[in-house]
């Protein structure tokens, strides 16, 4: 046991549930997990939401969100069962011996106290350091993670950092103490890809650094892949499969790692533009009221009938503007839009009801995109009344067909959204784009909220529509590896212009720009040591110019 | 800074200009109330010739307007009127009388605002457990009662049968500040007990609040002790609305305690206005009205101000 920093055996961990219309009752959520994590080492915990990976991690510094009660099991760390210990103990244990970093920073750092007071907190109170000795510690994580001014930057408030210094930061809240183990939930999920690299980099090298041994939570294997020793997989509260990194990645055992391991292969092969494109943004420039700047600079792309165009880029890079643009709920103030051979007026109420038809929507939150007192088929059923004036039976079997286009089915008919999965809803809300017969879909992050396989699911969906319907989707996205999945032609954005478009396979080949070049080897590979190698390129890069 | 500093100079500029319209709607008011300044000073027994002087005299045969510049312009050179009643001069009469409901709200404050804030915090550290709810119990009882039952309660008990405290509240100059508060400490409980609830409630409801945001749950895997947590990382991100229903009640305490300086026939502000109202002496009603709604309008000024600096994106931006 003395080797064994952290050992969890059977932990069973349960919640209080208040169903609509139901009585409350207690569920358990974990079914008897068993885990040992060495002295320096990294444990990787992975599965979809719903896993109970973050409950897990909680559970080794013995805390529950919210309802959550551990109802079994043992938990060891340094050699004492947590769960039997005392009140006093248990506060000495967090802050001082297990630490915790979480997915969003933002909300995890107190807004009105500063950066430095937060990080040394605990290392303070919990009597590990003096505050002067704090105060010098947290300057060296900070210059060890990478941080601008290292010196000085512990004096601004949370806001004044970026997203990716702050989940430095927090990365150096948990370091400073000296724990032995620190909890990392998803700590890279929340940030663009080009920031996550940078990230990880930081947080691999404080954890080979100071010889601190992590559990470290994602719903990304490969991600995960680049940190850990050991890979724990996880699905609705069970173990699936337990083992070193290199096994789990390269000789998965269990059908639900595999399909982890395999999951973004879709393979789709590249269309060749038709001579009549469906739409096409020529010039366009906007900016939003009351600010000073373009935020859409000239933009030039066309999008061919029965195709996908991906618009890529990182969070303000003007792509959900351009959508924005396009459906006329913001009026370009230079170009125009050609759509279905028309030009398509420049704001809403300028368009017709064949305009609204032909271009339909779907969002990245389905849960919000539909109303929650309607059941599915008075939603799906809405835009066939509108636009069809369709009734009665005739409206209904209409319903039931599309129902079965998302591979859900008559039996959906009469639920209501809460009662969907993520996967469903997202489902329905493409049903409903569908109902209008258009031809050309605007579909903004559709997948970004949804766990891996199931996003899967959606884009072989909309794959499939593609063909039986031919409509054409301007498909946006910050993740290179869906573009990969379904695009014909790719733009690629950067602060509010195009910087590469083209064929996809043209874009995604050699030579590339600068930027395209760091958001491509930015997007993490299922393959041990691609961290590594990415940064040793870049470093010679930098070192060549 | 310059966000910070537009931000503060908007909201005192638009508490002026609401001291401003708040004086029409008080010289409006008077005006259209019924009944006769001149036949309450000269009695029923008046001839019609001595009340049509009187009138003249009283400059209330002009036109409402002028009347109502005039009155401005007196105003903004700290001159309020006189007493039509008394012939005094109405500043020099208030000037004592403010100071005495000053200072009886100022001690009401200095105990019940921490007192709050206190109860409310050990309502959060030991929420739906018998603490919390007995505090929330014995504070909305004392809410629930009128205030004058409250003090009359209090006179028999403190006063009448234990002999702690005198009923009757007059203070003077002559008095050291401990006679006074041993005199005024039966209003400064009453007082105390009518204003607890609100304040106290309020901190607790926007503790808790802020109790279910991510840096709290921070702050626990730190390892830090509850009370340290509601303090430290808590009450400073609580710190708008808690002000916001302070000064609201800072207000009460000035304008509202014309019941308890009648019941105690405390020498304050209250009291002068209700007497004044009586006998129809309009300029010092009209007097009353804006000093009451100059304070009411000042502190809650005050308590949008602190909130607009407690952000700490304003105090400090990017």
């Amino acid at each position: 046991m003395s080797d064994n920093l952290l050992k969890v055996r059977d932990l069973k961990i349960g919640a209080t549930v208040y169903p609509p219309g139901e009585k409350p009752h207690d569920i358990e959520i974990v079914h008897g997990v068993s885990f040992e994590v060495e002295k320096g080492k990294v444990l990787g915990l992975i599965g979809e939401s719903g896993a109970g990976k973050s409950t897990i991690g909680l559970a080794s510094m013995a805390y529950g969100r919210g309802g959550v009660k551990i109802t079994g099991g043992e938990v060891w760390v340094n050699g004492r069962d947590i769960l039997k210990t005392s009140h006093t103990d248990v506060r000495a244990l967090r802050g001082g011996e297990v630490t915790y970093v979480s997915q969003s920073a933002a909300a995890s750092f107190n807004p009105a106290k500063k950066i430095m007071d937060q990080v040394t907190e605990a290392a303070i109170l919990q009597g590990k350091f003096s505050s002067k000795e704090a105060v010098g510690r947290a300057i060296e994580l900070f210059r060890k993670l990478g941080l601008p001014d290292p010196e000085t930057i512990g004096n601004r408030y949370p806001h004044q950092v970026s997203g990716g210094q702050l989940q430095r930061c927090m990365t150096a809240l948990a370091l400073c103490p000296e724990p032995d183990l620190v909890v990392f939930d998803e700590p890279t999920t929340a940030l663009d890809v080009t920031t996550q690299i940078d990230v990880l980099m930081a947080i691999k090298e404080a954890i080979r650094d100071t010889g601190v041994a992590a559990l470290y939570i994602t719903h990304d294997l490969a991600v995960v892949a680049q940190v850990s020793d050991d890979i724990l997989v996880l699905k609705m509260g069970d173990m699936v499969e337990y083992g070193t990194v290199n096994q789990i990645i390269n000789d998965p055992q269990e059908d639900y790692t595999k399909a982890l391991v395999s999951v973004r292969s879709i393979e789709h092969e590249e269309k060749e533009p038709t001579p009549e494109p469906v739409l096409k943004v020529q010039n366009i420039t906007a900016r939003y009221k009351g600010t000073n700047f373009d935020v859409l600079k000239n933009i030039n792309v066309e999008l061919h009938p029965g195709q996908t165009l991906a618009v890529v880029g990182e969070s303000g890079s003007g792509k959900s503007t351009l959508a924005r643009v396009i459906t006329g709920l913001l009026p370009q103030s230079n170009g125009s839009v050609h759509f279905a051979g028309r030009d398509l007026s420049k704001d809403l109420a300028g368009r017709k009801k064949d305009d609204l038809r032909e271009l339909q929507m779907i969002y990245q939150m389905a849960d919000v995109a539909m109303n929650p007192r309607q059941t599915v088929g008075t939603i799906i059923g809405r835009p066939l009344e509108f636009y069809f004036g369709l009734k009665g039976a005739e409206k209904h079997k209409r319903i039931i067909e599309l129902l079965d286009e998302i591979e859900m089915g008559e039996a959906f008919i009469d639920r209501y959204p809460a009662e969907l999965s993520g996967g469903q809803k997202q489902r329905v809300c493409i049903a409903r784009a569908l109902a209008a017969k258009p031809k050309m879909i605007i579909c903004d992050e559709v997948t970004s909220a949804l766990d891996p396989l199931v996003a899967d699911g959606i884009l072989k969906l909309l794959l499939d529509l593609q063909k039986i319907e031919d409509v054409a989707y301007l498909f946006i996205t910050h993740d290179l590896a869906t573009v990969k999945a379904i695009a014909d032609s790719i733009a690629v954005m950067y602060q509010g212009e195009v910087v590469r478009y083209g064929g996809k396979s043209d874009v995604l080949s050699p030579p590339f720009d600068d930027y395209t070049d760091l958001l491509l080897s930015s997007v993490p590979e299922m393959k041990l040591g691609w961290l590594e190698d990415v940064i040793a390129n870049r470093k010679m890069e930098s070192a060549g110019n | 800074m310059s966000l910070l500093l537009k931000l503060l100079t908007q909201r005192i500029a638009l508490g002026l200009l609401l001291l401003f319209l708040v004086s029409i709607l008080i010289f409006a008011g008077t005006i259209i109330l019924p009944g006769d300044v001149a036949q309450s000073i000269l009695g029923q027994s008046a001839t019609p010739e001595a009340l049509a002087n009187m009138r003249r005299d009283l400059g209330l045969n002009e036109p409402p307007v002028q009347r109502y510049f005039n009155w401005l312009g007196g105003l903004l050179q700290g001159d309020l009127g006189t007493a039509l009643t008394s012939g005094k001069d109405i500043a020099e009469s208030i000037g004592k009388r403010l100071g005495n409901t000053l200072f009886l709200a100022f001690w009401a404050a200095i105990i019940s605002v921490p007192l709050a804030i206190l109860l409310g915090l050990i309502a959060v550290r030991y929420r739906e457990r018998w603490p919390d709810k007995l505090i929330s119990a014995v504070t909305l009882a004392s809410i629930s009662v009128p205030e004058f039952l409250i003090a009359y309660v209090a006179i028999f008990v403190v006063s009448v049968r234990l002999r702690w405290a005198p009923s009757v509240t007059t203070i003077n100059d002559s008095m050291s500040l401990g006679e006074k508060l041993h005199t005024i400490s039966i209003p400064i409980a009453v007082l105390t007990l009518v204003v607890l609830a609100h304040m106290m409630r309020m901190t607790r409801a926007a503790i808790l609040n802020v109790m279910q945001s991510a840096y709290i749950e921070t702050a626990e895997l730190k390892g830090l002790r509850m009370f340290t947590i509601i303090w430290k990382h808590a009450l400073p991100n609580s710190v708008a609305p808690v002000i916001n229903v302070v000064m609201l009640n800072m207000a009460y305490l000035v304008v509202g305690v014309v019941v308890i300086e009648v019941v105690f026939t405390y020498p304050g502000m209250g009291q002068y206005l209700v007497d004044h109202v009586s006998k129809r002496d309009i300029p010092v009603v009209q007097a009353c009205g804006l000093i009451f709604a100059a304070v009411y309008i000042g502190l809650n000024m005050v308590a949008d101000i602190v909130s607009i600096i407690a952000n700490p994106r304003l105090r400090h931006p990017k």
